[in-house]
């Protein structure tokens, strides 16, 4: 009997441990097999952007196309428990959404991992398609040379500032710093005359995610005129003296404690507190952050700020040296997509062009503060009055990068957060951090895809 | 953990059947068992087999792996064992175990107990309450509820803050932080175990053992403690087991950071798994944690056979 009750015992804890290690398993919603497009989407938090945008464009669609429905499914997780759970739903032909929301930064994983279908020869026949700016059509384009997403709006990426935090300081309202030690200048400026002001912030570490690789760490180092990859000769950059470059002016940023206490950096609200509490309390004085940043001030937000327009300022990220343009940013963006399961091809289409259509198109674009792909939504009245920093975001455009379209990204983009980490704590140099990442890379991509570029 | 007796069972007539015929009512006996075998074969032992053919391949949730999945050997393993985060992870893992389920659940448990068996009924009460309480909340809560009192503007800092010793202890301790909370939440089940067990001594042991002198820790050390030896070695495996499988305490508390501070191999292998797609990596991870609580089971089967 004793012998037993242990057996049951170490039986009991080793079912415990499986039951941890399989929870990968578990499907989601049944399939009802009707003619009904379902349409996956992200749906987070008190933000209803998406779903009042989708509900517009169901009712129309519906009434538009009589017999035809559309099922919106909203997957209810934050950003990256989405893709997991996108990613599950797609791997199963009984639980695939028929049109689905991809960021992407993603979509090429996707793509490879054979859940998404081409669109080639919809497109070719869409009329509309040739109003979609030829940069943003390149967005959803795989390897195989295939387009796989069709657009719906960018972001940029860029300085805002507080012109009230500025005066006090005795800095210039129309701001425009032209190279880092120019940014550098204005933020020491800023800690010494603004005791309790935190002069800047600027993403870094895994807390943030995805924020702290872009809107951090690749905002600087794309300003020195080096890349993470080149798509051409399929090679990732390590040992790069540029990576070492921006790691340092994150170091002395922190280290001067011109940025957050990493108390509040690596804290996973650290990108909420910066856009509705340190902004508008004016407790922060510039923020290296997105277009998207006033979409949260706007009434239907979720901090409503009704001066921001007069409070914040915006100025381009300048490059290391004014080298270049002088001036950097990072696009990245969101596409409409077709699973390989999707039960109906010609109704899914018919749902996608639908919903990035020019009509239904200008709406996102207003509500969302994006940046306009569709050539007539950016130059349309309604789309350009709506929001006055829109024509200083669109204005980037010209300058912006994307992130390496490659399905090692993601992995890599982690190791970056890494190192960012390793050198806000303290608990790395510059030069040790990057060596570390560089080993990290050619493990994730193979030494023979790795070249200092 | 004392002898059960089942006074219904017909030990006689089945020993009468068995002699007729032994294999059809050995059928029949096991059919009402069909169900039961089949739903544990299908949700136990069907994920358990997947687990471990997918530790042997590159399985993923998207990429290249998801689309041709490839078998790959001991390469999961062989990456896992070179990587300083996955080792990192296994420290952080046996600490967190050793320090919150070896010694905070166990020892605090069993001084609850001993403490006790000679209170007032209403202190014994108002204290079972109070633990068990703990125990009782979902584990999501009891984390968010320790993330309230520990983080930068918690509770512990605006009381001890007045004296200057604020700090963000989920930031500068955070390991220490999960632990101590995981032994607030655990401490119950030992507590019940060990209850069960002290009311089990007889009496006149425990009076012989004062007639002789054996008085405090004495006593506790030569009379009861070897009295409950079994208890013990039942009570450490149970809680071992729960603890090295933790994760919905410490991802509320701190999503294993900052950094990998607090990353055991619970959050190792969900982040790999879900955050990074590394479906093949993150079940040879789960196995691994399998074989850390096996090492522990053998540890603790040990102890029992040499003191019987």
């Amino acid at each position: 009997m004793r012998r037993r009750s242990f057996l049951t015992a170490a039986g009991l804890g080793a079912g415990a441990l499986f039951g941890t290690a399989a929870c990968g398993g578990g499907g989601s919603s049944e399939s009802s097999g009707s003619a009904a497009t379902k349409v996956a989407y992200q749906q987070w938090g008190s933000g209803t952007i998406m779903k009042d945008y989708l509900t517009g464009v169901k009712t129309a669609y519906e009434s538009a196309n009589s017999g035809k429905t559309m099922e919106l499914l909203p997957i209810v997780a934050s950003e990256n428990d989405y893709y997991t759970k996108l990613q599950l739903m797609m791997r199963s032909p009984r639980t695939s959404p028929d049109v689905v929301y991809e960021d992407t930064f993603l979509i090429n994983s996707d793509i490879t991992a054979g859940y998404l279908q081409p669109l080639d020869a919809q497109l070719e026949k869409w009329d509309e398609w040739s109003q979609f700016q030829d940069i943003a059509k390149g967005a959803a384009k795989a390897a195989d040379g295939k387009t796989y997403g069709i657009p719906d709006g960018t972001d940029t990426r860029a300085l805002w500032f507080n012109k009230d935090l500025f005066a006090k300081a005795g800095l210039p309202a129309d701001w425009a710093p032209t190279s880092w030690d120019d940014l550098l200048a204005a933020a020491r400026e800023l800690k010494g005359k603004l005791p309790g002001v935190t002069p800047i912030n600027v993403y870094a570490g895994k807390a943030a995610g995805e924020a702290a690789s872009m809107q951090g760490f690749e905002m600087l180092f794309y300003g020195t005129g080096s890349t993470l990859y080149d798509p051409k000769a399929d090679k990732w950059n390590v040992a790069s003296p540029e990576f070492r470059d921006a790691l340092t002016l994150l170091k002395t940023l922190y280290d001067e404690k011109l940025c957050p206490d990493p108390q509040i950096a690596l804290d996973a609200q650290v990108g909420t507190r910066v856009q509705e509490e340190f902004l508008p309390g004016s407790t922060m004085a510039i923020a290296l952050d997105g277009s998207w940043l006033s979409g949260t001030w706007l009434e239907s937000g979720g901090a409503p700020w009704a001066e921001w327009n007069d409070v914040m300022g915006t100025a381009p990220m300048p490059t290391k040296t004014a080298s270049g343009d002088g001036k950097i940013s990072m696009s990245g963006g969101w596409t409409w997509a077709m699973t390989k399961n999707a039960a109906n091809p010609d109704d899914a289409w018919k749902v996608m062009s639908t919903l990035t259509s020019f009509e239904n198109n200008v709406k996102y674009n207003i509500a969302s503060a994006a940046v306009a792909v569709r050539k007539d939504v950016a130059e349309d009245p309604q789309y350009t009055g709506s929001n006055p920093t829109l024509e200083f975001f669109s204005s980037l455009v010209p300058v912006t990068q994307y992130r390496p379209q490659n399905t090692d990204y993601p992995r890599v983009s982690n190791e970056i957060q890494v190192a960012m980490e390793a050198v806000v704590t303290g608990q790395a140099s510059p030069s040790e951090a990057a060596d570390s990442y560089d080993e990290a890379v050619k493990g994730i991509v193979g030494e023979d895809k790795t070249a200092t570029l | 953990m004392a002898t059960l007796t089942r006074p219904g069972s017909p030990e006689t007539g089945t020993e009468l059947h068995r002699r007729t015929h032994p294999l059809r009512v050995d059928i029949a006996r096991a059919l009402p068992l069909t169900p039961a075998v089949v739903l544990l074969l299908v949700f136990l032992a069907g994920p358990i087999l997947w687990c471990c053919y997918a530790a042997f391949t590159d399985t993923a949730l998207t990429g290249a792996g998801s689309g041709a999945t490839r078998f790959v050997g001991l390469d999961n393993f062989r990456q896992a064992f070179g990587s300083d985060a996955f080792r990192n992870s296994v420290v952080l893992t046996l600490v967190f175990t050793v320090l919150s389920a070896v010694v905070g659940q166990n020892l605090l448990g069993l001084a609850l107990a001993l403490l006790q068996k000679r209170a007032a009924r209403v202190v014994r009460m108002l204290v079972g309450t109070a633990v068990i309480g703990a125990w009782v909340i979902p584990e999501v809560v009891a984390g968010y509820v320790w993330y309230a009192f520990l983080a930068k503007d918690g509770t512990l800092n605006e009381i001890i803050g007045t004296l200057g010793l604020g700090q963000n202890w989920l930031y500068t301790l955070p390991i220490l932080a999960v632990s101590i909370a995981n032994v607030w939440r655990g401490t119950a089940f030992s507590m019940l175990v060990y209850n069960a067990a002290l009311s089990e001594i007889p009496q006149e042991i425990e009076e012989a053992a004062e007639m002789d002198g054996a008085t405090g820790f004495s006593r506790l050390r030569y009379v009861t403690i070897p009295m409950i030896r079994r208890t013990v070695t039942t009570n450490l495996m149970l809680i071992t087991l729960q603890t090295l499988s933790v994760f919905g305490l410490i991802y509320t508390m701190t999503k294993g950071g900052p950094g990998t501070k607090s990353q055991t191999l619970p959050l190792y292998m969900y982040e790999q798994a879900f955050s990074f797609s590394q479906l093949g990596y993150g079940t040879a991870i789960a196995l691994v944690l399998l074989a850390v609580g096996a090492v522990f089971s053998v540890v603790y089967m040990r102890l029992l056979r040499e003191e019987a």
